[in-house]
């Protein structure tokens, strides 16, 4: 018989402003609550995912992580897709269940990336960490967001796109995050709120643009066997996506298509379900332009068309496609990389219908996008709370 | 030639790059081209993205090209640019074909469209480094 893997356990530690925690103790805050979620112990777990770091100078994150939690693993991977491996890790562990080469595996991701330095150093050691190439574009003086500047500067250029419809989508998530309780930001924003705060890098002002915070996530991955006995509702991946069409974003001729078209084609066609069923979609959201981008080349709606589908709240708890509805990398809390980590437990929590206030009704099929380097890889899931 | 020293993260030339920054201190905008199938890239890589040659040579190009996205940065990277503030960040499509990064100069951040025709000039910084930058053509 076909070994399938299941969902079995999600966790997150404290997401904001966390002084005083490692960034150690707060992934071991998320594994143990993702076990506790599950049922089942840490000695239970035979397998570590994990993501590579900022603030960390580790050797061998997966073999540090493991080593640090108290397991001795069959099988462990450090997962490095920048943005994307959050999403990336869920795929594999699965993999890695369904293969027989470990039967519960843990993937975790998190950081104190703010309270770890200052602002300025934060956005210095971004500015320079390899999103911008170290010889031809880091001279030149641009900010991690200047690279999608020139994504939003372009789609508008091409579309007719408008700062008023980027605000769309840092209010629309904002107001999303406003209802998660383990959110980082949680003051209501209005659009004149964004189009009236600082410009950046234009056109993006400062709400355009994702936070910096503290905190971890995890997600328990076993098989649908075991599965039967644990405490939790069991949610099934039933497709995935990658995609890459450039490096850097100065040598990208389309500024405005992305590996998401690849990533989500995939995707839809191994799950064997369409754009119209997915009832959620938490979709990685470092920059707003980020999210209208990803929305048009995942196929929700046609090129250049993103700008009008975020507005009327259609993108809100209510509207026809909620996204990001823990309130994402721009409101609910971003400890860098392993930000998108919290989408996919988000999705995985509409699934079992335990989102509280933001709860989509009925949520059957949510879509995971995420997204790293400058809208360089993509990675997206397809989970569901029936097996195909 | 515009001397402009000052304390940005220079570029650190590797075996694959070098000619790009030899040429910049000669003052010359010079780029990968495939021996194989003539065509021009950029940035520089191991094989030629058009055909999948490793026989790649370096041709210089006019310098010419036009504004194909932009961003006024209104707030520093890092101490460096801290007295650079608005300036312009670009993408510059070349006549050639090729796109790259550089900054606009030689006119206020805010003139800078997306179609501007612009030309090259070189920031010189030490005796091993030079910056391409663009200026608007007229």
């Amino acid at each position: 018989m076909t070994r399938r893997a299941v969902i079995v356990g999600i966790g997150e530690s404290q997401i904001g402003r966390v002084p005083g925690r490692s960034s150690l103790q707060l992934q071991a805050d998320a594994a143990v609550a993702a076990a506790a979620d599950a049922g089942l112990a840490i000695g239970d777990i035979d397998g570590l995912l994990t993501t590579p770091l900022r603030v960390e100078r580790w050797n061998m994150p997966a073999g540090v992580v493991a080593h640090n939690l108290g397991i001795r693993p069959r099988f462990l991977s450090t997962v490095d897709l920048a943005g994307a491996s959050g999403v990336a890790m869920i795929h594999q562990a699965v993999m890695a269940v369904e293969s027989g080469q470990c039967d519960v595996a843990l993937c975790v991701a998190g950081q104190n990336l703010l309270s770890h330095q200052s602002r300025d150093q934060a956005v210095k050691s971004m500015a320079e960490s390899g999103s911008a190439h170290p010889q031809f574009e880091v001279p030149y003086g641009p900010l991690v967001p200047s690279l999608y500047a020139l994504i939003a500067q372009r789609h508008m250029y091409e579309f007719g796109t408008t700062s008023a419809q980027l605000a769309e989508v840092a209010v629309a998530i904002r107001g999303h995050a406003c209802l998660n309780p383990n959110a980082h930001k949680r003051e209501p924003l209005t659009v004149a709120d964004v189009l009236a705060s600082r410009m950046i890098t234009s056109p993006l002002h400062m709400f355009d643009c994702a936070i910096v915070s503290d905190g971890a996530a995890a997600v328990i991955v076993t098989t649908a066997e075991r599965a039967a006995d644990l405490r939790k509702r069991p949610i099934h991946l039933l497709g995935q996506g990658y995609g890459l069409r450039h490096g850097h974003i100065g040598d990208h001729k389309q500024l405005t298509i992305t590996g998401a078209v690849d990533s989500g084609r995939d995707a839809f066609a191994s799950a064997g379900v369409e754009r119209a069923d997915i009832d959620v979609a938490e979709i990685y959201d470092c920059f707003t332009i980020t999210v209208i981008v990803e929305l048009e080349d995942l196929g929700f709606c046609a090129k250049g068309e993103g700008g009008s589908f975020v507005e009327g709240g259609r993108i809100a708890l209510g509207g026809a496609l909620p996204i990001t509805t823990h309130g994402g990398l721009l409101s609910g809390g971003h400890p860098g990389l392993p930000g998108g980590f919290l989408h996919v437990v988000e999705g995985i929590r509409q699934l079992r219908g335990e989102a509280g206030a933001r709860q989509v009704a009925d949520a059957e099929l949510a879509l995971v996008h995420g997204n790293g380097g400058v809208a360089s890889i993509h990675a997206t899931l397809i989970l569901g709370t029936e097996p195909n | 030639m515009t001397l402009a020293p000052d304390d940005r993260p220079l570029p650190i030339s590797d075996p694959a790059t070098a000619p790009y920054w030899v040429a910049a201190r000669a003052h010359r905008l010079s780029l990968p081209r495939c021996e194989d199938c003539g065509e021009l890239h950029f940035y520089p890589r191991p094989l030629c993205p058009h055909c999948g040659s490793q026989r790649l040579g370096w041709a210089d190009v006019s310098g010419d090209g036009e504004v194909f996205s932009f961003t006024i940065v209104q707030r520093a990277p890092s101490p460096a640019f801290a007295d650079k503030v608005p300036y312009a960040v670009a993408i510059v499509a070349l006549d050639e074909g090729p796109h790259l990064m550089s900054n606009i100069i030689g006119c206020p951040a805010d003139q800078v469209r997306i179609g501007l025709r612009v030309r090259v000039n070189f920031l010189d910084f030490n005796e091993e480094t030079s910056l391409p930058v663009f200026e608007p053509a007229s």
